[in-house]
């Protein structure tokens, strides 16, 4: 049983470093800020997901594990509120995102087309 | 020793999304390069906490969470309330 417990925690926590380069080589690498916000949100859902649940396997039913789902649960609260306030800044700010074609006709969905901020 | 391995993988992260933080073209990839080495902080010291066998850390680690949307949230209004800086910023 030990066992078993050590090796699926093991691949989760590999798992975990492994989404974690995989969302900061997707920040390194994407053309644009917003395509940039989707691979960093690979590191708080994912990374971190795979990260809590196989130290959440090593420690048990005790206190820490407890402890670690808070923090789980903050991320996962608290990352789409950032990540949504600073598309909505970059926007606001003028930033555009990159189109291969446009379709909008220069129409941002969300923003008045009389009122230019 | 898996932690140990864990922690490696998350240091090599923070170094890339440091890079992204120097390098950033605009002010939002910094704003957000910052936020994700804040999760990534988080990360490393609920790691070094079972690294180390002492699960004080995981306390501190749950400050950060907290201080990172915090922190965020604030950057960025006072970036909204100030002039638009936009460096490469196309055109209306």
């Amino acid at each position: 049983m030990e066992q078993i417990i050590d090796i699926v925690s093991w691949v989760f926590l590999i798992a975990g470093g492994l989404f974690c380069v995989i969302g900061t080589v997707g920040m390194m690498r994407m053309p644009d800020m917003f395509t940039r916000l989707h691979a960093a949100s690979i590191v708080d859902t994912l990374g971190m997901g795979f990260l809590i649940v196989g130290m959440v396997l090593q420690a048990g039913f005790t206190l820490v594990a407890a402890k670690l789902i808070i923090i789980a649960a903050l991320i996962l609260l608290t990352s789409p509120v950032a990540t949504h306030a600073l598309a909505q800044a970059a926007l606001h700010a003028g930033l555009r995102p990159k189109l291969d074609h446009d379709e909008t006709g220069g129409h941002i969905a969300g923003e008045d087309a009389s009122s230019n901020s | 020793m898996m932690f140990f391995a864990a922690t490696i993988a998350v240091l090599v992260s923070l170094g890339l999304a440091l890079v992204r933080a120097l390098l950033g073209p605009t002010l939002f990839d910094r704003v957000l390069a910052g936020n994700t080495i804040g999760t990534l902080a988080v990360l490393t010291l609920a790691l070094i906490g079972f690294v180390t066998g002492r699960p004080e850390f995981l306390d501190i680690a749950i400050l950060y969470t907290l201080l990172n949307l915090i922190g965020t949230i604030a950057v960025l209004r006072y970036f909204k309330l100030s002039e638009p800086v936009v460096p490469a910023a196309p055109e209306e």
